[in-house]
């Protein structure tokens, strides 16, 4: 990809971020769209694990939730400041991703899956059982982190959802620039060569597990960073946040739009996350919906929609 | 003394379920390298057909069959549908495919079954055994008796039968096996039909104890890799041992330590794993030819 091709891809991102609102009907929309951002976030990280390395994780929730009860919890009982709790989230969950991968990623390709879905699991089931902390199945109040007072200060007047459409979407904006920067980066290459073949990449020297190691690290601080706001902006956690079904909609929603491409992967956290709004008997089917597409978009685009549509755009073949 | 007898009672009998988990990966990932995240949906299946055709009237023998046949055919579809058409695809397409197929099972299950605990009852009654200050319950019985014979048979099939031959050739070299003129297309719709009624059958034994909706195939799943690893993945007796053997360590953690963190167990046992021994109890160190 050209230096060109990136800034063109930030600036449609950029510009959807600011001109969508001018097609809002009501305040509630500032709502959902900052939820897709949020969303398309978490699956930005996922297209540097799966897109760039060719690994996969099967439990990315996890990390999501360990930054969405930081934001509660950190605030609570260290009397750190919510925007501290995001970095401290970040950083455990950097540290997590780093125990976890350096035995498995020395491994093939299922055994992070697996290793990962355990994870997963693990961190809702330690949510859910240790009431006395995390308030239990029910969840619990995350502090207000006083944003909007400090902006009203400033002399500008936000309502919540504005505020998190803004916030969200910059985080997401800086989350896609720095993926888009990997992806030329040295590291960016060594990544994707591996994907190619890992054999071919060790021969030219790259040294295979610790470029997937970092690769699973990112992706794993996108996703705590991406369950803070999530927490933030709710005001509210469950353990959902950290559930099974969370990291199959993460894992969905970058294969869908694209796994190897940012703006694909923007895509498909869009789809996904309108379409609850959109049938509201969708809660029902979510699961096999979600499976089918899985298995859809694998046989028949396997990579994904975007770049189908694009190639077809250009109308080459291949 | 007797807690302990007691909590090995238990351990056996989950590890049992466990093993027949891990057998079912072991055949599947043996034919065609897939790991298949679909095989806790398997038991999951077996379960939920058994209950709500014996409540539609079925005599339960009849009932279990009947899931048993119907996974098996489900396994079939998977593996024609869309496991032979992504063929050659990355490992993560594979793994894509297959937990998004673990995923639609359990939501349609979840709506053609419902979401509630079912059972049906027990194959000879719910009267424990009493051995040495403990009990046992007839059909834990029926478990480990059922894992065990499962073993002892494909263990036959796999050494004494043609067929069997032509999965373990097809195993070691797929393109060699077709040159001798092995259909490798029906080895993999074997090995997922085999795989799914093993699962089934592990459901139809364990849900009088262990009860089954529609959501319990994750866990049992991830368990069932954790014992195939714990024993050397591809390995059948390791699947065998590595089963009893987290089965074993669940319910000692779950006496011993803590109840509500018993599942954390297959979790820490995957990355031991992984951390000490790559290669599981039975298995050989692999190398990749280039």
């Amino acid at each position: 990809m050209t230096r060109r091709m990136k800034w063109i891809q930030l600036g449609v991102l950029a510009a959807l971020i600011v001109l969508l609102p001018l097609l809002f009907p009501s305040g509630y929309y500032y709502r959902v769209g900052a939820l897709i951002f949020v969303n398309a976030l978490s699956v930005v990280g996922l297209v540097i694990l799966i897109g760039y390395a060719g690994q996969i994780s099967l439990g990315h929730a996890g990390f999501a939730g360990i930054g969405a009860y930081a934001c509660a919890l950190a605030p609570e009982h260290l009397g750190l400041h919510p925007g501290l709790a995001v970095l401290l989230g970040a950083g455990i969950s950097g540290v997590m991703a780093l125990l976890i991968g350096r035995p498995i990623l020395r491994l093939k390709g299922y055994y992070l899956a697996v290793a990962t879905l355990g994870f997963g699991i693990l961190v809702s089931m330690v949510l859910t059982n240790e009431r006395a902390l995390t308030g239990g199945p029910d969840g619990m109040v995350v502090a207000d982190p006083g944003l909007r007072d400090l902006l009203r200060d400033l002399g500008l007047r936000l309502s919540g959802g504005e505020l998190w459409y803004g916030v969200s979407g910059l985080v997401l904006l800086v989350g896609a620039w720095i993926a888009l920067n990997l992806l030329d980066s040295p590291t960016g290459r060594a990544m994707r060569a591996l994907h190619g073949s890992e054999v071919a990449a060790a021969t030219v020297g790259i040294d295979v597990a610790a470029q997937k190691l970092r690769a699973f690290v990112i992706s794993a601080v996108y996703a705590s960073v991406a369950g803070s706001l999530l927490a933030l902006q709710n005001q509210y956690v469950t353990p959902d946040v950290a559930g099974f079904l969370h990291s199959v909609e993460m894992v969905t929603m970058a294969v869908l739009g694209g796994v190897g491409s940012v703006l694909g992967a923007t895509l498909g956290a869009a789809i996904l996350t309108l379409l609850p709004q959109v049938l509201t008997v969708f809660a029902e089917y979510e699961q096999l919906v979600l499976g089918a597409v899985m298995i859809g978009v694998m046989i028949f685009l396997p990579q994904g929609l975007l770049p189908s549509i694009a190639r077809r755009l250009r109308g080459t073949s291949e | 003394m007797d807690a302990l007898l007691q909590f090995v009672f238990s351990g056996l009998t989950v590890g049992a379920v466990y093993a027949l988990v891990a057998l079912g990966f072991t055949i599947i990932y043996n034919a065609s390298d897939v790991v298949n995240f679909a095989q806790g949906e398997f038991v999951m299946l077996g379960g939920m057909i058994t209950v709500f055709t014996f409540e539609a009237g079925l005599p339960l023998p009849l009932a279990a069959l009947a899931a048993i046949l119907l996974t098996a055919a489900l396994g079939v579809a998977l593996n024609k549908l869309a496991i032979e058409p992504a063929r050659g695809a990355p490992v993560v397409s594979l793994i894509i495919i297959t937990i998004g197929a673990s995923i639609l099972i359990r939501g349609a299950s979840q709506l053609i079954f419902d979401k509630q605990l079912h059972r049906f009852p027990a194959f000879s009654g719910d009267d424990p055994i009493r051995v040495l200050g403990a009990t046992i319950l007839p059909q834990s019985l029926w478990v480990i008796v059922g894992a065990v014979a499962v073993f002892v048979a494909l263990w036959l099939f796999f050494t004494r039968t043609l067929t069997g031959r032509a999965v373990l050739a097809t195993a070691n070299n797929r393109t060699a096996a077709q040159l001798v003129g092995i259909n490798t297309a029906w080895v993999m719709t074997l090995s997922f039909g085999l795989s799914a009624a093993i699962g089934a059958l592990a459901g139809v034994l364990v849900t009088p104890i262990t009860l089954v909706s529609y959501d319990v195939g994750v866990a049992l799943a991830l368990k069932g890799f954790a014992a195939a690893m714990l024993g050397g993945m591809g390995n059948p007796k390791g699947a065998l041992v590595g089963g009893l053997l987290l089965g074993l360590l669940e319910a000692m953690t779950a006496g011993y330590l803590s109840s509500q963190y018993k599942d954390a167990v297959a979790f820490l046992v995957i990355l031991g794993v992984l951390f000490v021994m790559p290669q599981g109890i039975f298995g050989h160190k692999s190398t990749e030819r280039v």
